[in-house]
């Protein structure tokens, strides 16, 4: 360990951080980029996580209590947006500029003023899009997949914000994953070939590509909505000959592979984590790459599922069935390659382990209401109720979510220097974690009995599992705050860390000294087959 | 290894008792032969799911439960399989071709919607449904509109909810046992969609494009589902209720049906009182313009004006009218001359004009509704 300080500690007289505020405006550091963007997406989390808790709060009894139906669907819409392209994805860009060029063994980003730029235009995006509401006639109110025409004819006149909104956002995700596949391909260690990345490495470089192909698509689909709006087109106006299917054709062709951005990077992670306090390496490495790029073929040939109900040809609704159980294998395999991984370890189950192991059990159990939907059948039931709202917040909540929570205590003596409590980390776990079955396991229930998603109101015989979903959701809302406290109280007091503060982690960024330097590697460190993934 | 038995029997019990609650939190099994097997095939994958789920987790928790450090266990080495990789592939895949083919049975017997005995048009709206009964030409024997009956007392928490709370409907659907449906559904306005949960059908309802379901119902009684695709404010408020008859009472009804449209046809051209107009008008204002001007014409400004002695109820009458029939393009305000009569125009506008304070003074008949348009 101190060999690896020393080897790396001549270097450390460079020039540190900037003072004061110019640091975060214009610092074109990896580090500070990517604690720019995981504090950003705590902000959007809590955000989003209190219009989702209005939401709980009208839903907890039938009737309307506390708003309108068309302010309740302002915030399932917001809440949507903001979760998906404000907390998850700006969550995962951060972890990557944090970590990749530590995996990796590169001192930066290949393209560190870019990389300033991609975050700097978030904040904008976003309060553009939150400003909308609070002007008079509210903001976008037409669900986060913003099918149109509700979009486009029907929509508030803020539908233009949302618009301009989204280009934000696209143009700071593509130029996010430029700047990681820049990285990744050319700032390697020597010796750091392709089949020894570390897994997060690996899986963001396959994200990357996947948004490079899609934010494009999402980009064209919300022009096309402008120009409807603002310039008489009819690209999905049925009245002047256009179609608004086609809408979600499009939609959709961006939003499956979408969706596995939120998830890849997050296999990542777990396959860094379990390995750790199971002290044993990954089960599979070559499959688990394999898999990653299976699954990532595939969800650009998936897109339909989203739609069995629009009125499709016999022969498409079953190319998609197809194609959508087809996912499940390569899934599988790294359920079971992360169950290998664990078997005859010697595991100890500190904070990360439980957020990745209740990551395990409970992204498969969203994976296996997934198979569930695939069967085109009995998706005609299941199609937009709350069985729906069930499956994906499975996969982005327990899934998503908490692999990100996992991985901010998992490199936080990293990136800090400091321990976090354990106590204090493990309490913060187990609220999370029942409260988050609390809220979406009756989900499944209320869906399979027929209640719709997006509704304000519902019929009596739904009244139950509501009320133990929104008690479930402001224990998992407020034990957020905990989250809070915890990473704060280990800043300020935590003890110091080792530069392996786990003794089972592997890697690069381990024989680096925590906290990390603010130029992680200036020499091209060795890549030993004991760092190495494979 | 005695812990881990009574972990699994714990477990077991516990699906167990799920399998006994079956019928309160699962899928209804429906009325319809397509029901039943949909049922069928979720049940099937559920239980593939349950025994997948029991095996990888029980590997899994075994290993929690025993192979932990703090027990003295030393880590193995092993960290690849090529013959573990292989099968975990392969067998899943033999699964789920397994599965894919009763799950296409279904589907294409899904699809079959020729050989149908009769056929209603399903159009929504926001936020109602129109039924038109279509004879063998497709021409329309009659229609209605289906528009929630829950009173605003219930929804807003001043009364007691009723039995069927969001679930209930001024005119529902009313269809024969055991004859084949078929049903064109389509939209207006946004996207909707048609969903009968016991009958294990569910269409969107898109503007521009005619889908296609069919059923058959042998048993009689009342049927209920919701609209299914976000369609704006009113969205959780668009139930669908079908009655399934008995044939030869549905055949009786069907004829009463074709009189009153044609008795209602003759009433065009029919001079109204103004308390006549003003009753009609009330009714027709509450079931297609409440929803959005509220009953006491304030509305939700700016998206949904206010009534109440602005120009357009005091101004010319036909101004008032010509807005009410084509509505207001790239907004909510629907074109109504394309869902109402002219005696419900007439008497809406009627209504509209004398209602809240608003005083236009003077009439508005069927008949100023058909000048109007032959007048162009």
């Amino acid at each position: 360990m101190s060999e690896a300080i020393s080897a790396v500690d001549h270097d450390d007289h460079s020039h540190g951080p900037a003072k004061g505020l110019t640091r975060w405006l214009f610092t074109t550091n990896h580090k500070d980029i990517g604690t720019l963007y995981l504090w950003f997406s705590f902000l959007m989390l809590l955000i989003g996580g209190v219009l989702a808790l209005v939401v709980r709060a009208e839903l907890f009894q039938p009737g309307l209590q506390f708003v309108s139906p068309d302010f309740f669907n302002q915030m399932t819409t917001n809440h949507g947006l903001i979760m998906v392209f404000g907390a998850i994805m700006p969550a995962f860009v951060g972890l990557a500029n944090w970590l990749i060029p530590m995996q990796v063994g590169a001192p930066d980003m290949a393209l560190p003023r870019m990389n300033n730029l991609s975050f700097w235009i978030l904040p904008f995006a976003f309060a553009m899009l939150i400003s909308t509401l609070f002007s008079e006639a509210g903001g976008p109110n037409f669900g986060w997949t913003f099918y149109a025409p509700l979009s486009t004819t029907y929509a508030p006149d803020s539908v233009t914000f949302f618009i301009l909104a989204v280009h934000m956002m696209g143009a700071s995700s593509i130029m996010g994953s430029i700047n990681i596949i820049a990285t990744i391909l050319n700032m390697r260690a020597p010796g750091m070939t392709l089949m020894k990345m570390p897994m997060f490495v690996w899986t963001w470089l396959i994200t990357a590509y996947l948004l490079l192909a899609v934010m494009p698509v999402l980009a064209g689909l919300v022009t096309m909505m402008l120009f409807d709006i603002h310039f008489g087109t009819s690209f999905f106006n049925a009245a002047g000959g256009g179609d608004p299917v086609l809408f979600q054709h499009i939609f959709w062709f961006f939003g499956h592979p979408e969706v596995y951005i939120m998830i890849l990077p997050a296999f990542g992670i777990v396959s860094h984590i379990i390995p750790a306090f199971a002290r044993k390496r990954l089960f599979g490495y070559d499959s688990m790459v394999y898999a990653v790029a299976s699954i990532a073929f595939l969800s650009f040939i998936v897109w339909a599922h989203h739609m069995f109900t629009v009125g499709m040809p016999l022969a498409g609704q079953l190319f998609f069935m197809y194609t959508t159980m087809l996912i499940a294998v390569p899934t599988g395999v790294k359920v079971f390659n992360w169950v290998s991984t664990m078997w005859r370890g010697s595991m100890t189950f500190e904070t990360p382990m439980l957020f990745s192991i209740a990551f395990v059990v409970l992204f498969t159990i969203g994976g296996f209401s997934g198979l569930m939907l695939a069967i085109t059948p009995a998706d005609y039931q299941y199609h937009d109720t709350y069985f729906v709202v069930a499956h994906f917040h499975y996969v982005l909540v327990p899934g998503a979510l908490f692999s990100i929570m996992a991985a901010v205590y998992f490199w936080f003596p990293k990136w800090t220097g400091k321990m976090y409590s354990e106590r204090l980390g493990k309490l913060h776990f187990w609220f999370s974690f029942v409260g988050v079955n609390i809220t979406f396991f009756p989900q499944h229930f209320s869906g399979l009995a027929g209640m719709p998603r997006r509704i304000p109101d519902y019929a009596l015989q739904f009244a139950d599992f509501n009320m133990v979903s929104s008690i479930g959701a402001f224990i998992f809302g407020f034990s957020q705050i905990l989250f809070l406290f915890v990473l704060i109280h280990g800043i300020r007091n935590g003890k110091p860390a080792a530069a392996r503060a786990w003794e089972g982690a592997r890697g690069l960024e381990w024989t680096l000294p925590s906290p990390a330097p603010y130029h992680s590697f200036t020499h091209p460190p060795k890549v030993t087959d004991d760092e190495a993934h494979a | 290894m005695k812990q881990s038995i009574k972990y699994i029997s714990v477990i077991l019990g516990l699906i167990m008792a799920g399998y006994g609650f079956a019928d309160e939190l699962n899928m209804p099994v429906g009325v319809t032969e397509i029901s039943r097997q949909v049922y069928g095939l979720h049940m099937t994958i559920f239980w593939v799911c349950v025994v997948i789920g029991a095996m990888v987790f029980g590997v899994m928790f075994w290993s929690i439960i025993s192979h932990r450090r703090s027990l003295g266990y030393k880590a193995a080495s092993f960290h690849e399989s090529t013959t573990l990789e292989l099968a975990w592939t392969i067998i899943p895949t033999i699964l789920l071709v397994i599965m894919a083919v009763p799950a296409t049975q279904v589907l294409i017997a899904m699809y079959d919607t020729g050989g149908e005995d009769m056929t209603v048009e399903v159009r929504g709206y926001q936020w109602k449904w129109q039924y038109k009964y279509l004879d063998d030409d497709y021409n329309q024997t009659f229609s209605f509109f289906s528009t929630l009956s829950t009173p605003k007392d219930q929804i807003e928490n001043r009364s007691v909810k009723g039995e069927h709370y969001l679930l209930e409907v001024d005119n529902h659907l009313r269809i024969p046992a055991n004859r084949k449906v078929r049903f064109l559904i389509t939209s207006e306005d946004v996207i909707h969609s048609w969903w009968v949960p016991d009958f294990a059908i569910k269409r969107d309802a898109v503007p521009g494009m005619l889908n296609e379901l069919w059923t058959i119902v042998p048993e009689t009684g009342f049927y209920r589902g919701q609209c299914t695709e976000l369609c704006g404010k009113d969205h959780g408020f668009m139930p669908v209720v079908v009655e399934v008859m008995e044939e030869a009472a549905f055949d009786t009804w069907y004829a009463q049906e074709v009189v009153a449209a044609a008795v209602r046809e003759e009433a065009m051209s029919k001079t109204f009182t103004s308390e006549e107009l003003m009753a009609e008008g009330k009714q027709v204002y509450t079931t297609f313009c409440a929803s959005c001007h509220l009953e006491n014409g304030q509305g939700i400004p700016p998206a949904f004006p206010s009534l109440v002695g602005t120009e357009m109820m005091t101004g010319p009458r036909d101004e008032h009218l010509r807005l009410v029939f084509d509505g207001v393009p790239g907004s909510a305000m629907q074109a109504f001359g394309k869902q109402l009569d002219a005696v419900q125009l007439a008497s809406v506008v009627h209504y509209e004009r004398h209602s809240w304070g608003n005083k236009a003074g003077d009439i508005t008949q069927p008949r100023d509704v058909i000048n109007l348009n032959s007048g162009q």
